[in-house]
């Protein structure tokens, strides 16, 4: 119970790095971190006790494996977020290329 | 190529990047193609077999001969990937339902065996490495045409 | 006990990552999280997931230096509001109390429910003849998950080359040509 917790500390740092920095890579960072606390916490609810990988072989009984559910959700998570990372990434770089900033209060300044 | 040796890191990065990229695309495909049998899969096979091609751009510089292999291509590829595994779905028409499994099952702990799963595999492999160099080459090239103004 | 010592590793370089003042720095400390999280993946007997979050996180990695370096970035002065401060801490806080209040109703760590599970535990191997259970998850029993992926990475392909392009395709074409 204390390690889901633990998950969840990881999941608010994530959320301050998004609400609280003005570094838009900062802001990037954060969304990684974020991603990486839910997929830690959809495994984390099917793990279970002397349980062995989900790959079957000849010699083992097999109801005593971990639930495969979860990680087959979150196996498609892990590319999607790279594929979520890429396309922030490209939005700042052309932000940065017209305003020669990271800085999102400034951003704004020039809006107006 | 006059000015090869300037452009892109040193030597001896280069002969060792020369060495080393075909052995990472044969364990890619080999990740890829053994992802019923054994811990890997499309995902993780397509991205290796993507990181072997960056591999070679960041050793060679922008302008090695991967990079002139257009981005159009790139998304063409891409684009087919996506389209084979639809196919491999619809597939499952034949035997009455959306992604059934219609192939024969085989033997397990065999390379053939599984059905359509190893050719799912190969179309998502293909996908998401040539997806993911896409995505690399559109960053580096943007680089390079802000650099030349 | 390992996973322990992994989480509150995890915690402290996520701190870093976010307070330091070095972009490169920050970038490193990113991948020390997710290099412990692929470690962590790997107690939790799910080697898929591991090699997958390990190559990610490489190909990651090398995206975010490029992006970040070569960039003289001008020093970005953190402004210390007290609003923002202040709101922030009750939001988190507030996430915090529900969060823990929710957690009560889910089963502890180590006995999952397998309700669901136990049908492809049990057939899987006879129904779909793959012996890795996780391929035959998302690929057999469950493919509409992996269509709809497919589907958004196809989108993200297709946003950064629509972000990325400006020079439009007649003058990349010169460009080509001058080389």
């Amino acid at each position: 119970m204390t390690i889901y917790f633990l998950c969840f500390i990881l999941f608010c740092i994530g959320l301050y790095g998004i609400l609280r920095k003005r570094n838009l890579v900062k802001i990037i960072i954060g969304f990684s971190i974020l991603g990486y606390a839910m997929n830690l916490f959809m495994v984390l609810l099917g793990y279970r006790f002397q349980g062995r990988a989900p790959i079957d072989s000849n010699a083992q009984d097999i109801l005593n494996m971990v639930d495969p559910i979860p990680q087959g959700l979150v196996l498609t998570s892990i590319v999607i977020g790279l594929g979520i990372t890429a396309l922030l990434i490209s939005v700042a770089i052309r932000i940065y290329e017209k305003y020669g900033t990271f800085d999102i209060t400034k951003i704004k300044r020039l809006k107006g | 190529m006059k000015d090869d040796s300037k452009i892109g890191m040193s030597l001896i990065v280069k002969t060792i990047t020369r060495l080393i990229v075909g052995p990472i695309l044969i364990f890619g495909a080999y990740i890829m193609l053994r992802g019923h049998l054994s811990p890997g899969g499309g995902f993780a096979g397509g991205v290796i077999i993507a990181l072997s091609f960056v591999l070679l751009i960041l050793a060679f510089g922008r302008d090695a001969k991967v990079s002139k292999v257009s981005i159009n291509l790139a998304s063409n590829l891409e684009s087919i990937g996506a389209l084979m595994f639809l196919c491999v779905a619809l597939l499952g028409f034949l035997g009455g339902s959306f992604f059934l499994n219609i192939l024969n099952k085989g033997v397990p702990f065999k390379l053939f065996s599984a059905g359509t799963i190893p050719l799912s595999n190969l179309s998502i492999g293909l996908k998401v490495g040539v997806g993911l160099f896409a995505i690399f080459l559109a960053l580096v090239i943007l680089e390079g045409t802000k650099k030349n103004k | 006990m390992e996973l322990y010592i992994l989480l509150i590793f995890m915690i402290f370089a996520a701190l870093v990552a976010i307070e330091v003042k070095d972009l490169l720095s920050s970038v490193i400390a990113m991948g020390a999280v997710g290099f412990s999280l692929c470690l962590a993946f790997l107690i939790l007997k799910a080697p898929d997931l591991a090699i997958t979050q390990l190559v990610v996180e490489i190909l990651c990695l090398i995206i975010l230096i490029r992006a970040t370096t070569r960039k003289d970035i001008p020093l970005v002065v953190e402004g210390r509001w007290v609003f923002n401060t202040v709101s922030t801490a009750v939001f988190m806080a507030v996430f915090l109390f529900f969060a823990f209040h929710a957690l009560k109703e889910l089963p502890f760590f180590g006995q999952p429910l397998m309700s669901v599970v136990k049908k492809y535990l049990e057939e899987g191997m006879s129904k779909t003849g793959a012996v890795n259970l996780v391929a035959a998850v998302i690929l057999d029993f469950r493919a509409y998950d992996t269509l709809g992926e497919v589907a958004v990475l196809f989108t993200s392909v297709v946003g950064i080359m629509a972000v990325l392009r400006r020079p439009g395709r007649n003058n990349l074409k010169e460009k080509n040509h001058e080389r």
